[in-house]
């Protein structure tokens, strides 16, 4: 986890930033999947993911969970997620907006 | 008000409306099982000129889809596609809606019939307004994808086109108005993801805790770790004069000290920091030095603690039931004349519901008239609840409803929507209160904890010829604590030629509340255990022994006077045979250290079979590797993405009432957030196969009947996997942790 004060400054990139018109494959990929329940922690997963994505492009489970360990889901969304991260690997991720 | 299942019919019968209950196989109270309201395709459908559909949502949204699947239930028999409809959310006007509440599995229940005839009557409507344009016959005039066509004359219309005229002609009578044949549906049974899944991917404010207002101040409420503690001093006045503090101020609050504590009971004391923004709220209450009379609510309050209460159950097991539930049959001579006995004790804890989304409400209080923007999952109770707190005429209240982030029946109650009133009319301005997630965890009405002590009878043929249930739990004598109680027709009542069940109660001064299948949830652990328990003392497979209960001929019950409990035993012996198909229950090889579980369980009008498959490493650590869930709700899923999602979330939520407790000391919570109260992870996912059992009964809801099954699903497993009995939850007090 990363407190607010270490990244003062610096550049945060949050879910508006991905696309304003959920065209980003990531946000595509969840929308396909009809991945939220609530709602209220996707964005949060949704970055984490991207973040996976941006290291490794084609992860496997294993190494899904452990990137998105930090991020709970009460609803137990968990499951599609990792399916939409799936159907998002790969894909040509368009470079991130300033 | 107390929130168990039975009061959720009573809130929909006092919510207004009425609903077609007669289609549902329950026993229902007879306030609703009147005629479906009239209620009016003119209150939730709106036709543009451009085609587009508006369909009002009524229900509150929390994550269970109901935003997306009543609207479906109108568009289907309106008769437009999918891609012309946009929803809208509805205020809280339950005379032109029906119950607005979410709730108890019932938003199926009351909807399916009403909704779909709002549609007929909407499609009836387009179709007279065709016909006496044209001066044709309306049986003449067909519909599809919004349109009405004239075959003969090759003549067609879009419903934006006739709207106006509709807008004029008299209202189709909605119990008469013809219903497609399920082979007709294009809508219903399809997967249809969620209306605001673009707005959650992209970030949209759509939360309660986003709503904003021109002049809102932000407010946080400081109460006393120990519920409805008073303020005896407090540095308000320094609080006051912080950066961005508006206003500082002490709430002598309205509860009463009763002997049985409701969900809401009132106003609680505590300390409101009202400021400019949220942030300065925030800091301005960390600095708060407040002197607490803790003992306020109740002079015993901060002697309580959870070990306390445990002690008193086990000492409580040596005395009889102080009040009795059921009994029929001789059940000490049963379980003398037995020839074996099995004798367990089972424990669960209390648990708080943790939505990620705190608690929050925005209010505005202006000469009298109150305007709420709410997350609440009963705002017609709620504004009842603020009227009478705030002596205010309800109509005077006018309700928004906002999605929520999670609910799992924490927002049946309305503390926050009151404190959040309180507040704006204290500030004469809007406020929007956010609570902490401190506060969250703290102030839960929380799932109750409970102690059932067992014995079981068996013949030499290994039947259950006797059933003694004691169940020590919170209340007052024959009274108890909200969602604390056990009804006397629970499975396997009626199925054992002998059964008695009672109660014996310990005070408490703590509010308890519904939490996802409230009672069942904590019931099906202990009666599905006990059952795999005997099965195992029998030399038995757990799903004879089960099927033979159900199979068997109910037990005649004199104090019952006839009257069926609603149970339907062929429809949990239907989930049970499949389930134990699809999951190779008979066949399926388990390896060294791995074992499987089963388990069944009725509520909410709904019937769910599960198989868990674990595996135990040598340091005791459970790994729930598969889940198969088979359920019967019905002849129609309704929406199959949003059912299967429902059915995901129980399995993880069952599988988090394996490892989470909330425990009590000195009267406080001792778990005020996420780290000492784990929920699932990603990696804690098990593979699920989930299947529905289709019957020919009127469907009904998801949220809640495939939640109570998994937790002993699981703990079976483990008895398979290592030989050791989980009597007490969570899985570390019996000496495992999850994976």
């Amino acid at each position: 986890m990363t407190p607010l004060s270490a990244v003062a400054g610096g550049k945060v990139l949050t879910v508006e930033g991905l696309s304003p018109d959920g065209s980003h494959p990531v946000q595509k990929a969840w929308q396909d999947g009809d991945v939220p329940q609530c709602g209220y922690c996707q964005p949060g997963q949704i970055m984490s993911a991207v973040a996976l994505l941006a290291r490794d492009p084609h992860p496997t489970d294993q190494q899904i969970d452990t990137a998105l360990n930090g991020n709970l889901c009460r609803c137990g969304t968990y499951a599609r997620i990792r399916e939409a991260i799936h159907r998002a690997a790969g894909q040509q991720m368009p470079a991130l907006r300033d | 008000m107390k929130l168990d299942r039975r009061s959720f019919l009573q809130l929909t019968a006092l919510a207004g409306g009425g609903l077609s209950l007669s289609l549902y196989d329950r026993a229902l109270p007879r306030a609703l099982a009147q005629r479906p309201p009239a209620l009016s395709p003119r209150a939730f459908i709106r036709l543009q000129p451009d085609g587009t559909v508006i369909i009002m949502a009524k229900n509150p949204e929390l994550g269970q889809g109901i935003r997306t699947m009543l609207p479906m239930l109108i568009a289907e028999e309106l008769d437009v596609d999918w891609s012309q409809v946009r929803v809208e959310q509805a205020l809280l006007d339950e005379a032109a809606y029906g119950p607005q509440f979410a709730g108890g599995s019932m938003g199926t229940p009351i909807n399916w019939d009403p909704l779909r005839r709002v549609g007929a009557a909407g499609r009836q409507l387009m179709i007279a307004a065709a016909a006496r344009r044209w001066n044709v016959p309306e049986g003449e005039c067909s519909t599809a994808s919004g349109r009405v066509t004239h075959a003969s004359s090759g003549r067609s219309l879009s419903y934006g086109e006739l709207a106006q005229e509709a807008a004029s002609l008299p209202l189709p009578d909605p119990a008469t108005v013809p219903l497609k044949k399920p082979s007709e549906y294009r809508i219903i049974g399809k997967p249809i993801p969620g209306v605001e899944n673009a707005a959650i991917v992209t970030g949209k404010p759509i939360f309660g805790i986003d709503f904003k207002l021109p002049g809102m101040l932000y407010a946080a409420y400081q109460k006393c770790p120990v519920f409805a503690g008073k303020v005896k001093n407090a540095n308000v006045d320094h609080i006051a004069k912080m950066p961005g503090v508006r206003h500082a101020f002490i709430v002598d609050g309205t509860v009463k000290p009763v002997p049985v504590l409701e969900s809401d009971p009132g106003l609680e004391p505590g300390i409101a920091v009202v400021a400019d923004t949220w942030w300065h709220a925030h800091s301005a209450r960390k600095a708060l030095q407040v002197e607490w009379d803790n003992n306020a609510g109740s002079a015993a309050a901060t002697a309580q603690s959870s070990d306390d209460f445990a002690r008193k159950a086990s000492s409580l097991f040596e005395q009889p039931p102080a009040h009795t539930i059921h009994s029929y049959g001789d059940i000490d001579a049963a379980l003398h004349s037995a020839s074996k006995t099995v004798e367990a004790v089972y424990a669960y804890p209390f648990l708080a519901h943790a939505p990620l989304e705190p608690q929050n409400t925005t209010a505005s209080f202006d000469k009298g008239k109150l305007e709420i923007w709410t997350t609440s999952q009963t705002p017609g109770s709620g504004r009842s609840y603020v009227a009478r707190e705030l002596g205010i005429s309800p109509n005077d209240i006018t309700v928004h409803l906002v999605r929520a982030g999670g609910g799992f029946g924490r927002r049946l109650m309305n503390d926050y929507m009151l404190e959040a009133a309180w507040i704006s009319r204290e500030m004469k301005a809007p406020v929007q209160l956010i609570w902490s997630r401190e506060d969250d965890f703290s102030h839960d009405a929380f799932r109750p904890a409970g102690w059932h002590g067992l014995k079981a009878g068996i013949d030499a043929q290994g039947r259950v010829v006797a059933w003694r249930q004691h169940l020590v739990t919170f209340g007052d004598g024959a009274r108890t604590a909200p969602s604390a109680g056990i009804g006397g027709d629970q499975y396997p009542s009626g199925r054992v030629p002998n059964y008695f069940v009672g109660h014996t109660a310990m005070p408490l001064w703590l509010r308890t509340g519904a939490m996802r299948a409230p009672g069942d949830n904590a019931i099906a652990f202990v009666i599905q255990s006990f059952l795999d328990e005997i099965a195992a003392a029998a030399g038995r497979d757990p799903l004879d022994l089960q099927l033979e209960l159900l199979d068997a001929t109910p037990v005649p019950d004199p104090s019952s006077h006839g009257r069926p409990s609603g149970f339907n035993a062929e429809r949990l012996a239907g989930v049970l045979r499949q389930v134990a198909e699809e999951s190779g229950w008979r066949t399926r090889k388990r390896s060294a250290g791995t074992g499987m579980g089963i388990a069944a369980h009725s509520c909410h009008l709904g019937y769910s079979a599960q198989v868990a498959e674990v595996t135990v490493d040598s340091a005791n650590r459970v790994r729930v590797n598969q889940v198969w869930v088979v359920s019967d709700v019905g002849r129609q899923i309704i929406n199959p993405s949003g059912a299967r999602a429902q059915a995901e979330g129980s399995i993880l939520e069952g599988i988090g009432h394996t490892a989470l407790e909330v425990t009590l000391a000195g009267g406080r919570v001792e778990q005020s957030n996420f780290p000492r109260y784990p929920l699932p992870r990603m990696r804690q996912t098990p593979q699920m196969h989930i299947s529905w059992r289709i019957t020919d009964n009127s469907p009904s809801g998801l949220g809640e009947p495939l939640l109570p099954p998994v937790i002993p699903a699981i703990c079976n497993a483990v008895f398979a996997a290592t030989g050791k009995r989980i009597h007490t939850l969570p899985l570390a007090r019996s000496g495992f942790t999850l994976a």
